[in-house]
């Protein structure tokens, strides 16, 4: 490998563990949580710092000692075991209530973040997510105190599908979209939420368990059949967020990604205006059940 | 009589044939040695899957197998490892050292021990022929989540009898040891003075009977739901997909102690050896052990955080998984207390338990980060829980067993094992699963999701550096079976005492081990016992 390209790897990889910076979407090199765009994603990524550097803590000092005894107490350096010290009822009450200590340190701030990210009340608008072997329908059921009735069916993009099938010959790497590779995360259609309004989901599926996943926005929900999960997400900031189903659903789990963008209210209201823009009419469900590949054709 | 008796002792008395020798053998050493050898021949099936999932997600795209085959791989891989490789090694370790530990002739139900080995080969056949039906094996993953599960062909009755079949040699295994442990002590060997992998083991076999009726029963309602149109999981019949992830982890989460328990009782017996020094806090260990055990029944949902339980109960179950870093800390602080002050020397066993308390703890801390729900939400089912689950089973279960392997070989074979090539197979072990599982934690971070066959191109340096290391630690475990092959054959005559520092009864008997030991029960001195003083 050449070596500046090594030293801008390296570089990268610093970046991606130092810079809080709000990375959407994978990035290569990547070493940790993104911080995301949402309270949801922003409370995930702060408790998980806090355990980071605690287990990082008692890391230091528990390998430290170890390390410690593995150099002074060698017996090719002459150490002669002390038979003696087998027992001492202080350290042991020392070393089993800070942890404990440690511990309600830990519960404390999960806890009050957990019980805001259980709050679903006050929203403005909810959406229906079903899962299906292989992809996602959206039905957008209200907005702001109005019935609405836009439902569209969101799978794996044509170039990902084309790219993916086994010796496919084509390269991963060419799909593409504004400079960014999209492989295996893009759809045909996105689902269009507004930014800084408070969405509720109601999440079920229709055959097997899957479930809905955005890093960016800081949870997964599982969509299971006959059961409906509520999620909550309030978007920061505008743009497009990525994610993939995150439960195994079958042969083309990997391949029902979900994409999210985020648009200002009043480009989403422009949207929903529109009808949802481009939707096609009918059901996409119902003309095939033969995978991505068939219903993206059908949405062409 | 008497002189008749002493004569068997000199000959020892083995079955000379090769059928009467290891089908109908009912010697606890005996049936060790098979579920042993059982054991590293699924070790290396498991880890040949293992090697088509490293290869497959070498780099993006889909180059050698289709996602149907990738689930496949996935699902079998978890089954073997799990119930072919991890679990027959502890109990072949439980026959061979539990009776030369509490100073026992042999197993208290010898021709059940002998069917619980016979099983596996059944068991195990079932199992492994859906590879080659038509539809092939199960790829709904090793938790076998309805409905997905009830989706493929025959294969989920094959694989559910399979499932029987273990769980019934478990069971069996279990009440022998505990009956073992329970009636068979030579006199003087009181309950605290069992050495510390005893000690494991029977709270194992504990939960080994407490919950593998329980995966029994669940895998039962799922082949009902399958052929008997029963709807226990079924929401369109009324069933509860979710009760299935309920009662499965009320199994699976116990399991996990079932195969990291005995292991930390092997720990709890190389490091006091290559220290010499006793163990730390003897008592505080049990004790310890006991209340893992006890925790481990009562924070199953932790499994489940995103299936959309109440508030309420998610935070139950992250409370109470937490609890469990109390009890696994005490462990990890007796051990190292164990070393402080004492006099090390870094013999294969003695690098293994080392790696083990390390790399096992780092397990640990990804499995309280993972007990904190809305962090959760981010990592479950991603690689972050991939990186740490293995961290957990291979580096530590898979070590712990390692550790004790290299530990006994001498008195099982009578013959040292070269401590040079052993020592190779450690370090090249330790950093290759290190190259293999450590960047797992950055991909789940990153984004990627677990049990998916193909990924976007972001994944894809860390994939290829994981994949490379998969490829390493492979090799190294071909290595382990040409120093294990090659310490079975000849060597440096091994003592008695095997190594410097060992005490306790199994060091009491020649190596090799004879067919027979203990057909008098031993005098117990207790200065010679590794934890004969009952004070503390
Ligand atoms: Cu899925
Ligand atoms: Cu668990």
């Amino acid at each position: 490998m050449h070596p500046t390209r090594i030293r801008s790897r390296l570089a990268a990889a610093i970046a991606a563990l130092a810079s809080p910076v709000a990375l959407a979407n994978p990035e290569r090199w990547q070493l940790n949580l993104s911080p995301g765009v949402t309270a949801s994603s922003q409370a995930a990524y702060e408790m998980h710092m806090i355990m980071l550097w605690i287990c990082v803590a008692i890391g230091v000092v528990v390998f430290g000692a170890m390390t410690y005894a593995m150099i002074r107490f060698r017996k090719s350096k002459g150490a002669v075991p002390d038979t003696s010290f087998t027992h001492s009822t202080r350290i042991e009450v020392i070393w089993t209530t800070i942890p404990v200590l440690i511990l309600v340190a830990m519960a404390w701030p999960a806890t009050t973040r957990l019980l805001a990210l259980a709050d679903t009340r006050d929203y403005e608008m909810t959406v229906k997510i079903t899962g299906y072997q292989w992809r996602w329908r959206y039905e957008i059921v209200d907005y702001r105190g109005q019935a609405q009735d836009i439902n569209f069916v969101s799978s794996l993009d044509l170039d990902s599908n084309r790219t993916r099938m086994l010796g496919s010959g084509l390269d991963p790497r060419a799909v593409q979209r504004d400079g960014v590779n999209t492989y295996l995360l893009d759809v045909d259609r996105p689902l269009v939420l507004p930014t800084d309004t408070k969405v509720r989901f109601l999440i079920t599926a229709n055959d097997v368990i899957h479930a809905w996943w955005v890093p960016a926005l800081g949870w997964k929900q599982d969509a299971i059949p006959g059961f409906i999960n509520t999620a909550w997400t309030d978007i920061r900031k505008p743009g497009i967020y990525r994610g993939q189903c995150a439960e195994l659903c079958g042969k083309d789990h990997g391949f029902m990604p979900i994409v999210v963008r985020a648009v200002p209210r009043a480009e989403f209201e422009q949207w929903l205006a529109d009808n949802g823009g481009t939707l096609p009419p009918g059901d996409l469900l119902a003309t095939t059940a033969d995978g991505p590949a068939a219903a993206s054709a059908g949405s062409l | 009589m008497a002189t008749h008796s002493a004569t068997h002792d000199d000959h020892d008395h083995k079955p000379q044939g090769f059928l009467d020798r290891w089908l109908f053998t009912t010697n606890h050493k005996d049936i060790g040695t098979l579920y042993l050898v059982w054991s590293l021949i699924m070790f290396l099936v498991g880890g040949a899957m293992a090697m088509v999932i490293r290869a497959e997600l070498f780099q993006p795209g889909l180059q050698l197998v289709h996602p149907e085959f990738f689930n496949q791989m996935t699902t079998m891989h978890a089954l073997v490892m799990i119930f072919g490789a991890v679990m027959p090694a502890f109990v072949g370790l439980a026959n061979w050292m539990i009776p030369l530990q509490i100073g026992a002739p042999d197993m208290a139900l010898p021709r059940m021990n002998n069917w619980s080995f016979w099983l596996l080969p059944f068991a195990f056949f079932l199992l492994l022929v859906t590879l080659v039906l038509p539809g092939g094996a199960p790829q709904a993953g090793w938790t076998l989540y309805p409905p997905l599960s009830l989706q493929g062909g025959y294969s989920i009755a094959f694989t559910i009898f399979a499932i029987h079949l273990m769980g019934i040699s478990s069971i069996m295994g279990a009440i022998n040891i505990i009956a073992t442990i329970l009636n068979m002590r030579a006199p003087g060997m009181d309950l605290l003075k069992m050495p510390l992998f005893t000690w494991t083991w029977l709270i194992t076999a504990f939960l080994l009977i407490a919950v593998m009726p329980v995966l029994a029963g669940a895998v039962t309602m799922l082949l009902t739901d399958k052929f008997f149109g029963t709807s226990f999981f079924n929401a369109a019949g009324g069933g509860d997909p979710v009760l299935f992830q309920h009662v499965f982890w009320f199994f699976g989460h116990p399991e996990v102690y079932i195969m990291i328990l005995p292991a930390f009782g092997i720990i709890s017996e190389i490091i006091p050896t290559f220290s010499r020094k006793p163990l730390f806090g003897y008592q505080a260990m049990v004790y310890a052990t006991a209340s893992i055990a006890f925790l481990s029944f009562i924070v199953w949902a932790h499994h489940m955080f995103t299936v959309g339980m109440p508030v309420g109960a998610q935070l139950y179950f992250m409370y109470a998984t937490m609890l469990i870093a109390v009890p696994t800390g005490v462990k990890v602080f007796n051990w190292v207390a164990t070393m402080w002050r004492g006099s090390l020397t870094f013999e294969t066993p003695m690098l293994f338990a080392l790696g083990f308390v390390i790399m096992f703890t780092i397990g640990g801390f990804s499995g309280l980060m993972l007990a904190i729900v809305p962090a959760d939400y981010q990592y479950h089912d991603t690689y972050f829980v991939v990186a740490h689950f293995h961290y957990v089973l291979v580096t530590g279960a898979i070590f712990g067993i390692m550790a004790g392997v290299y530990y006994w070989l001498p008195k099982w074979t009578g013959f040292m094992y070269d401590e040079k090539l052993g020592k190779i197979h450690f370090w090249w072990s330790t950093i290759s699963v290190n190259v293999l599982f450590f960047p797992q934690h950055f991909l789940g971070l990153a984004g990627m999701p677990r049990r998916i066959p193909d990924y976007n191109v972001a994944f894809a340096e860390f994939n290829m550096i994981s994949s490379i290391g998969g490829f390493a630690f492979g090799l190294a475990q071909v290595f382990f079976v040409y120093v294990l092959w090659k310490a079975s054959r000849a060597g440096v005559k091994a003592t008695d005492q095997v190594w410097e520092g060992a005490k306790g009864l199994e060091w009491t008997v020649p190596s090799p081990a004879p067919h027979h030991t203990f057909q008098r029960p031993p005098v117990i001195d207790d200065s010679k016992l590794a934890h004969g003083d009952v004070t503390h």
